[in-house]
């Protein structure tokens, strides 16, 4: 008899399905329910650059303790799909269990000797019971959530509760798919009862939590701060972004008359997307794109311009696996250097790294009022892993006292004033000059946009100390960023300790759990997560206060790295990394494992007593 | 030198606009472009038709790419704000901007190497999408700004200033424009200041993506036998289908007019255009037969010009999309901000 891993309330599910065949809202149902019980859930959907045929993953994190990142392992496999059989039964962890379709028999070659294997025949059953394909495919699914609501203690009313929300209006589908669900659930009571050690228990650990994508969240943001102009051209993972702003737009700006208080323009590339963003920012309004790695290496050009021109404009970058095509369903933090550098000559950009779709909504709409603060691009540096999934977060806040920050933008009244307008006159000392709005004025205050060199006053110069001129304040605008942007994040360890670790973006939950492993193995690290490029000094202090960085990246060439050792104020000795770039979310195994094995590089003595 | 100033000398018995304003208030910078150039000349054109409109410049927004001809907009309209993009993007550029704020004109100045060659895919959606604007292109067969390449709209057999001879076929904007739905389409010479004056001032009245072709000879580099886009080719190829006056009111016809020769169209903002017929068989308010018309002349090597197309009810881009009537760019916290309450009930939906 195998060993039985006997858990509540934190393991791990994955249902490996077939693209296309119904599975995902069975799937969100099943992970759904066991919020609503009060378990916090952490939900990954894996999926392929396909419509139908080919495999994809749901992965379903269950913890109490709220790691809703990836642990890495898999507890229960629910294995549906005959092409990946063989490596998703490899992959389940020793005691674990293996649900599956027991129709057809199997040779025992195709199982492991050391899971619990729990097979239910979902298809002769479904065949019996329906005539029509599609709907035995469909009510297949329906009938295993029920069947594992059984044997994993989740409450049916709970989930007959969600089938009525799901079916809401669709009366005539609501009611065989509850019947599916029982049939489910009537099997496993009798013929599989006990067979799995791993439980769900009713908690209060949810409490007044939302569950968003990353994508939803940032266009959120981008209604709650004012964006108008939204130009895109689809891309995976981040087309979701733009049609969420299209859905909430479509709610909550449009006037009685029935006109719209925005205008979104599905563009015929991304050049022409970032254009568009471009010539509405120019034009006083704010403006957003919204696409991944190919869309970033097309607006080079644009960016380039509304960097030396000074023109606001936000990019939401959701990345996906690079360069080229890459692995487009799959997730990476691989666009980094790229759109910290995008364009030609000396240009550096603004990055802001959201780690949850909270943060998506918070960095959407602070990225606005910096590109009007700043006048430049600003980029929030979202990824699939946010974007496309549903996470458990914080509910949402406004501050209905907020006002946008329009940044320095001179007003009729003011050249009216007679106030002195040089379109790149630093008046302030902070490197960012006043800009006017066209059509502001009938004789004052007009200028010429333009990509090539000038004077302060917009006037056309190819001299050098102009030039110069020009691109010192450039430089002192990039110095004046680091005040606007969200601070890191630090944590100190438990302990006192000469190590460190620093992390961004999706990577924060997988770390936080990991964080607390290494922890019992001894292994102590005080954090610190990085929020926005330009580096602030205590990104910096925080390297120099300790004598070993683990740098955690979801990239190969440890991007944030470069950025970090391009200061010039930190000893690249000093950073090891620990890089994850197979394109799946960062786990916490993983990262346990990176750490410790290159600890014990550094260190080959025992921890516990070289920490003290 | 960084900035040409140019002499403020303004004499006393220039004409005045009805905004008070003289011609001089029209112009820009002192022009860096090479004498003779043709371009200039349709800058001349262009600030004459804002002067008799009586625009102000300041509700004017200039836009272009990058060319000799890109670099125009610095030359006129120094009241206005001018936006010098990048090579063959100026149409986007120019979307957006429109999006912000509905309530200006827009003027679009691009080159055919701009337009046709690198711009060739910008060029022709924001035609389709209807931005409203005046979008011309000065266009001389060749990349003037790099040194006399051939450019897209170059003419096939057509010889290089070194002598080599273009093989490829031309791309013709005016059809393009045709065939992109816009609802304005004219072709003029930058050496006809009469007959592009008024066109220009057709266009800008108009309420929709206006377009015109404007031959502008490159002196430096295409104005030589053999090119078919040098003044002297261009003058002996000319085939103006009808000779347009535009009328902010209706006036009376002059009586010169052989009946069943002049036709009156009415824009949607209440302009007239009076069109002389110089086709007998021209009717520009047919898209079909007047692409037809022009294909047919083209292949016998006529330049056709004058105003080819126009669509007397257009629709633009913002009607299209149903955007409020008050400009983008005027809205704030108020109009655009759903406020606390509603995210409650967004977080509510979530649970
Ligand atoms: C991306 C890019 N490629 C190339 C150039 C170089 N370039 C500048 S102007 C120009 C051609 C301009 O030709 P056209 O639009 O016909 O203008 P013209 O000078 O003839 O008026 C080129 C190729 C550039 N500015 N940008
Ligand atoms: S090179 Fe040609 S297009 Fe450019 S300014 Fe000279 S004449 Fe004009
Ligand atoms: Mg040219």
């Amino acid at each position: 008899m195998p060993a039985r891993l006997e858990r509540t309330n934190d393991f791990v599910v994955l249902f490996a399905n077939v693209n296309g065949s119904g599975s995902a809202s069975a799937n969100r149902l099943f992970g759904r329910a066991m919020i609503r019980m009060g378990v916090p859930v952490g939900s990954r959907n894996i999926f392929p650059s396909n419509i139908q045929g080919l495999p994809t993953w749901y992965e379903v994190r269950v913890s109490e303790a709220g790691h809703l990142g990836r642990r890495g392992g898999v507890d229960l496999m629910v294995a549906m799909n005959p092409q990946t059989w063989d490596n998703d039964v490899k992959s389940i962890d020793s005691g674990g269990y293996l649900f599956y379709d027991s129709s057809k028999p199997l040779p025992p070659s195709k199982f492991r000797d050391d899971i619990n294997v729990v097979g239910m025949p979902l298809t002769e059953i479904c065949n019996k019971q329906y005539s029509d394909p599609r709907q035995r495919q469909l009510f297949k699914n329906i009938m295993y959530v029920g069947a594992l609501s059984q044997l994993l203690d989740i409450e049916p009313e709970v989930i007959e509760k969600l089938i009525g929300e799901l079916y809401q209006g669709k009366e005539k589908l609501l009611a065989p798919n509850v019947e599916a669900f029982h049939i489910g659930r009537d099997y496993a009571r009798k013929h599989l009862n006990g067979a799995i050690g791993l439980k769900l228990r009713r908690c209060d650990r949810v409490g007044n939590k939302i569950l968003i994508e990353g994508n939803a969240a940032a266009a959120l943001g981008a209604v709650y701060a004012g964006a108008t102009v939204a130009a895109w051209y689809p891309i995976t993972p981040s087309s979701s972004m733009a049609e969420a702003f299209q859905r909430y737009c479509q709610r909550y700006r449009v006037d009685q008359d029935g006109t719209h208080r925005f205008a979104i323009i599905q563009a015929e590339d991304e050049l022409a997307a970032i254009g568009i963003v471009i010539g509405a920012a120019w034009n006083g309004v704010r403006a957003f794109t919204a696409t991944a790695g190919p869309g970033i290496s097309l607006m080079q050009e644009f960016i380039g311009l509304a960097h030396f021109a000074e023109i606001p404009a936000v990019i939401f970058d959701v990345q996906r696996g690079g360069p080229s095509t890459g692995m487009p369903t799959r997730t990476q933090q691989s666009d980094i250097l790229s759109c910290a550098y995008a364009s030609h000559g000396d240009t550096r950009h603004v990055l802001l790294f959201p780690a949850e779709p909270g943060e998506c909504f918070e960095f959407a709409a602070k990225a606005f009022d910096l590109a009007d603060r700043l006048q430049t691009p600003i980029f929030v540096m979202s990824d699939l892993d946010i974007g496309m999934n549903e996470w458990l977060v914080e509910p949402l806040a406004w501050d209905d006292k907020r006002k946008y920050d329009r940044g320095k933008v001179m007003t009729f009244e003011d050249l009216e004033a007679g106030k002195d307008f040089g379109r790149y006159l630093d008046v302030d000392g902070d490197g960012i000059p006043y800009r006017t709005l066209p059509g502001t004025h009938p004789t004052k205050g007009s200028f010429f946009t333009r990509g090539t060199s000038r004077d302060r006053y917009a006037r056309y110069s190819e001299e050098g100390p102009v030039y110069v001129d020009n691109m010192e304040r450039l430089l002192k605008k990039f110095d004046t960023a680091k005040s606007l942007l969200p601070a890191p994040v630090r944590r100190n360890a438990r302990e006192a300790t000469r190590f460190g670790a620093i992390y961004y973006g999706s990577t924060t939950t997988a770390m936080d759990e990991a964080i607390g492993m290494l922890e019992v193995n001894g292994i102590h690290l005080d954090t610190l997560r990085v929020r926005a490029y330009p580096f602030v000094d205590e990104i910096i202090d925080f390297i120099r206060a300790h004598e070993r960085i683990f740098l955690v990246e979801q990239n190969r060439d440890a991007q944030l790295k470069t950025l970090l050792l391009d200061t010039g104020r930190v000893d690249a000795n000093k950073i090891v990394s620990v890089l994850h770039y197979d394109g799946t979310p960062v786990t916490a195994h993983f990262i346990v494992s990176g750490i410790s094995r290159r600890m014990q590089e550094i260190m080959p003595v025992p921890l516990r007593r070289v920490a003290s | 030198m960084t900035y040409i100033v140019k002499p403020k000398l303004h004499h006393p018995k220039l004409p005045h606009n009805k905004l008070g304003f003289t011609h001089r208030d029209y112009e820009g910078k002192v022009s860096t472009l090479c004498a003779g150039c043709g371009h200039d000349s349709i800058s001349a054109a262009l600030i004459q038709a804002c002067f008799e409109l009586d625009l102000p410049p300041h509700r004017i927004a200039k836009l272009s790419g990058i060319g000799c001809s890109s670099k125009t907009p610095d030359y006129f309209l120094g009241q206005s704000h001018g936006f010098n993009s990048v090579h063959g993007r100026m149409p986007s550029v120019m979307t957006g901007a429109n999006l912000a704020n509905r309530d200006l004109i827009y003027l679009g100045v691009s080159g055919d190497g701009d337009s046709a060659s690198i711009g060739l895919g910008q060029f022709a959606h924001c035609l389709r999408r209807g931005v409203n604007m005046v979008y011309i292109v000065e266009n001389n067969g060749v990349y003037g700004l790099t040194k006399g390449q051939f450019s897209a709209t170059a003419d096939k057999g057509s010889k290089s200033k070194r002598g080599a001879s273009n093989q490829d076929s031309p791309i013709d904007l005016v059809g393009m424009a045709f065939l992109m739905g816009a609802s304005f389409v004219a072709r003029s010479f930058s050496g006809d200041k009469k007959q592009l004056v008024e066109l220009i001032k057709a266009a800008i009245a108009h309420r929709g993506a206006a377009f015109i072709d404007c031959i502008s000879p490159c002196v430096a580099f295409n104005n030589h036998p053999g090119s078919t886009k040098s003044f002297d080719y261009v003058r002996e190829h000319n085939e103006a289908v009808n000779s347009l006056e535009f009328m902010e009111a209706k006036q009376e016809i002059k009586a010169d007019y052989a009946p069943g020769t002049s036709a009156l169209v009415r824009q949607h903002d209440g302009t007239f255009l009076n069109l002389k017929k110089l086709a007998a068989d021209y009717d520009p308010t047919d898209r079909n037969g007047a692409l037809a018309f022009l294909q047919r002349h083209q292949a016998a090597g006529e330049i056709v010009t004058g105003l080819l197309f126009v669509e007397p009810e257009p629709e633009d881009m913002v009607a299209r999309l149903n955007v409020t009537k008050t400009p983008l760019n005027r809205l704030g916290e108020a109009e655009l901000c759903p406020g606390s309450a509603i995210l409650e009930k967004i977080n509510a939906e979530l649970r």
